[in-house]
């Protein structure tokens, strides 16, 4: 094979990969190789073991949990390709990106592009380090899909705002230090009377209680807001602006939900090596039983194909710039896809696959069991479904708007 | 809904009224939390014992009522429902073996005691998490019986095991002095809160019920299949009924969920798909009632209840939103205990391929 000759961008490269190489070795704490972020899931409490502390701080520190976010604010600054190859690298080290959250995945690249400067810099750089948590704020009792029905208010009392109302299904609630939250601001107009406004889980007035879910978990909570005061420069943007903020807010969470939430993540194992360790093997090492076989090969053919979905998204979203309503069609092909997985996984696992608690069951096993019932909730929160296929009928394929 | 005698129906919107009034969702909730293993409600038992329902199948020599494989199916569906727990249904399929393969003094010492409800049974068939009954390391020696019995349902009040061990089926006695020691139930905690254990049986005395056809443990296995499939049906109703119900009343966009055309189509589809399996079910009931293509019907029935419940259950969930997955809702029990029952005596893998034996190709 022709060698082709080494470029300067290829020297920046290789130098960026010896750096992230050397800070690996330096500061990945080797007993947390190949276990999972503990902050990325929503579904648990955040506490941290120290060697876990020492790696987020190093991270953190460095932006480098937000790599491509501007240093200004703490972010790494990197470049996507830098961005990936620290990807690459985490990866082959066995190490993960401690830095997660909604912070992370949602409010963060909204208060960028909508909030002011002295927002970004007060609430920017903590979620970097991963110091602050944040929940957000957007469902009510009557105001699930029809999110822009929502009433909690925000009444205008000179210098701060008096808010009251109920949310629900506030994920991680009870652990949260903030909420990002769509209020109501005029009661005269349904979309142009929301506004985007950021509330402190401590303040007076908030209280949190925690609702149980399928899976025996409570990791969202109903909130209560009670005459909170919240200061005026907690609002983000104008008033009025918070429907077209927070559906942007929503198109980043899409994007982020596409790898199947908790399912896509849940139990590193290959399909067909889990079904080998349940099912026999014939001479030629084929899954004895056919239908299982037939049943995954279709599952890992069509996961092949929303990866690669999802690869071409990006780079068409780079391209465009940022992310758009094709984060509606990952959304539904992901979460589908990654509740197919979890049905596999407990399939493949017969009886066994199905174990609660208690004596009989390996941690991998009782695992799945609960991923696949809280992965029932990735086709419902972000926007259901449903209201992804109404988004590309109308948005992205132009068809009539019946409602 | 096949057509039913008088009898039939009678005995149908009895069992319909009574699992309404006595065993709602908030019974089993009550037995979910009081955490005892055997999982089911003892008054609640005792009652059904008393309305005749443990001898439904049983002949009336033998203290039964003989109604018939359909009727004990429209109480297992009515069961389903709810997702009442209860040994009915191990009991009654515990006496289809003793029918089906016991001697007349077997069929005479324990079909009477099942048929009132004096004796919980129950079958000790698998030895994984998969079924696979025709591959059984149990073994008899002696009269001794000896294996371990993988994911027994009800087996935490069982006195008497119908156990499936290479060479037959025999009934173990847990309760009697002889067997003192060599039964150990270890409970299985699953995700449906009903009672599962691994049951070990080291030396049991053991009975063979020899007086069976060459394929008895296909036979009994047809039976759980279908009863299983009952239960199933039930379910699988409850789920589309209270989504229903809940479309009509749930308002977003200033509308009731239930006029969007989308839902529609959907609820639409899966009462197709509802009705499918009610017709595999009850054709699985009428083929046992008249002895006929039961292998075939059992496995149709079994291969239909799991693929139209799994549906069912998830888009019931699906379409329920975020309420769906609260504990507070009953719609994740018919999850959970959905996923339990298409594994049991059978998954969708195994049905198939024994439908494509049966079928001979
Ligand atoms: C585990 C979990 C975590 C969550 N976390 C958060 C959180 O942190 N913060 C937050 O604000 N919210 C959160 N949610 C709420 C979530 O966003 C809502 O549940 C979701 O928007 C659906 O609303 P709903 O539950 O009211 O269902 P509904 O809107 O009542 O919908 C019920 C069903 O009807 C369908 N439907 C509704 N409208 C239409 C239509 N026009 N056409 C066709 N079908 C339709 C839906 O798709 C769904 O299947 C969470 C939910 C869950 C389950």
């Amino acid at each position: 094979m022709a060698t082709r000759p080494m470029t300067d961008k290829d020297a920046a490269t290789d130098a960026f990969r010896q750096e992230v190489c050397q800070f690996l070795t330096d500061h990945f704490p080797p007993e947390l190789k190949g276990k999972g972020n503990p902050m990325a899931g929503i579904e648990s409490d955040l506490r941290e073991t120290e060697p876990q502390r020492r790696w987020r701080e190093s991270m953190g520190s460095r932006g480098w949990g937000t790599p491509t976010w501007p240093t200004a604010y703490g972010g790494g600054g990197l470049s996507r390709k830098q961005a990936a190859i620290l990807s690459e690298e985490l990866t082959r080290a066995g190490a993960y990106n401690p830095i997660g959250g909604m912070g992370v995945m949602m409010f963060g690249p909204t208060l960028l592009e909508y909030g002011n400067e002295q927002q970004k810099q007060e609430h920017i750089p903590p979620i970097c380090r991963g110091e602050i948590r944040w929940c957000q704020g957007y469902s009510e009792p009557n105001a699930g899909s029809d999110l822009a029905n929502l009433q909690t208010t925000a009444e205008d009392k000179g210098d701060h705002y008096l808010v009251n109302g109920q949310k629900t299904w506030t994920s991680g609630g009870q652990w949260a230090d903030k909420c990002f939250c769509l209020v109501r601001t005029d009661r005269s107009d349904k979309h142009k009377g929301i506004s985007f406004l950021l509330i402190d889980m401590r303040a007076p007035g908030v209280e949190v209680r925690p609702i149980r879910m399928i899976s025996g978990l409570s990791p969202f909570c109903e909130t209560f807001f009670t005459d909170v005061k919240v200061p005026k420069e907690n609002l983000v943007g104008r008033e009025g602006e918070g429907w077209t903020i927070g559906k942007r807010l929503l198109q980043h969470e899409r994007t982020n939900l596409s790898g199947g939430g908790s399912t896509g993540r849940m139990t590193g194992q290959r399909l067909p090596d889990l079904a080998k360790k349940y099912h026999e093997t014939d001479a030629s090492g084929a899954l004895a039983d056919k239908v299982l076989r037939d049943r995954i090969a279709d599952f890992e053919i069509r996961w092949g194909a929303f990866l690669l979905t999802a690869r071409r998204a990006a780079e068409e979203s780079k391209a465009q710039g940022g992310v758009s309503e094709i984060s509606s069609v990952l959304k539904k092909l992901g979460t589908k896809l990654g509740q197919e997985r979890s049905e596999l996984i407990i399939g493949i696992m017969g009886l066994q696959g199905l174990g609660w608690e208690g004596e009989g069951f390996s941690e991998t096993e009782l695992a799945g069991v609960r991923a696949w019932l809280f992965g029932k909730a990735t086709t419902i929160y972000g926007g259901s479904t449903e209201i992804q296929n109404n988004i590309i009928a109308k948005r992205v394929l132009g068809m009539l708007d019946h409602q | 809904m096949a057509v039913l005698s008088e009898e039939q129906e009678m005995l149908r919107d009895m069992a319909r009224e009574w699992v309404v009034n006595e065993s709602p969702v908030a019974k089993f909730r009550a037995v979910r939390a009081s955490g005892e293993p055997r999982a089911y409600d003892l008054a609640t038992y005792a009652t059904m014992a008393q309305m005749g329902w443990t001898g439904v199948i049983i002949p009336e020599a033998f203290g039964g009522t003989d109604f018939g494989w359909l009727s004990a199916g429209m109480i297992f569906e009515e069961m389903g429902k709810t997702v009442t727990a209860s040994p009915l249904m191990a009991t009654t399929l515990t006496a289809a073996a003793i029918m089906l393969g016991g001697s007349d003094e077997q069929k005479a010492k324990w079909l009477p005691q099942l048929a009132s409800g004096a004796v919980i049974g129950t079958l000790a068939i698998d030895e994984g998490p998969h079924h696979a009954p025709h591959r059984l390391a149990t073994t008899v020696a002696n009269g001794r019986l000896t294996g371990t019995k993988a994911f027994v349902h009800e087996a935490h009040d069982a006195a008497l095991f119908v156990v499936a061990a290479a060479d037959g089926l025999y009934v173990v006695e847990a309760d009697s002095a002889e067997n003192a020691g060599s039964v150990r139930v270890a409970t299985r905690h699953l995700a449906d809160m009903r009672s599962h254990a691994l049951v070990m049986f080291e030396g049991a005395s053991a009975e063979k019920l020899a007086a069976g056809p060459e394929d008895l443990l296909d036979q009994l296995l047809d039976r759980a299949r279908i009863l299983t499939a009952c239960e199933m049906l039930g379910m699988a109703q409850a789920v589309f009924d209270t989504t229903l119900d809940y479309l009509k009343q749930r308002v977003q966009f200033n509308q009731a969920l239930s006029s969007f055309q989308a839902l529609q189509h959907r609820m639409a589809d899966l009462f197709g798909e509802l009705a499918m399996m009610r017709s595999a079910v009850e054709g699985g009931l009428q083929a046992l009632d008249a002895g006929m293509m039961v292998a075939q019907a059992a496995t149709i029935a079994k291969a239909e209840a799991n693929r139209v419940l799994h549906i069912i259950s998830r888009e019931g969930v699906q379409l329920h939103g975020g309420i769906g997955m609260t504990d507070e809702y009953d719609i994740g029990f018919y999850l959970k205990r959905a996923r339990v029952l298409e594994s049991s005596w059978g998954s969708t893998s195994f049905l198939k391929d024994r439908f494509a034996k049966i079928s001979g190709y």
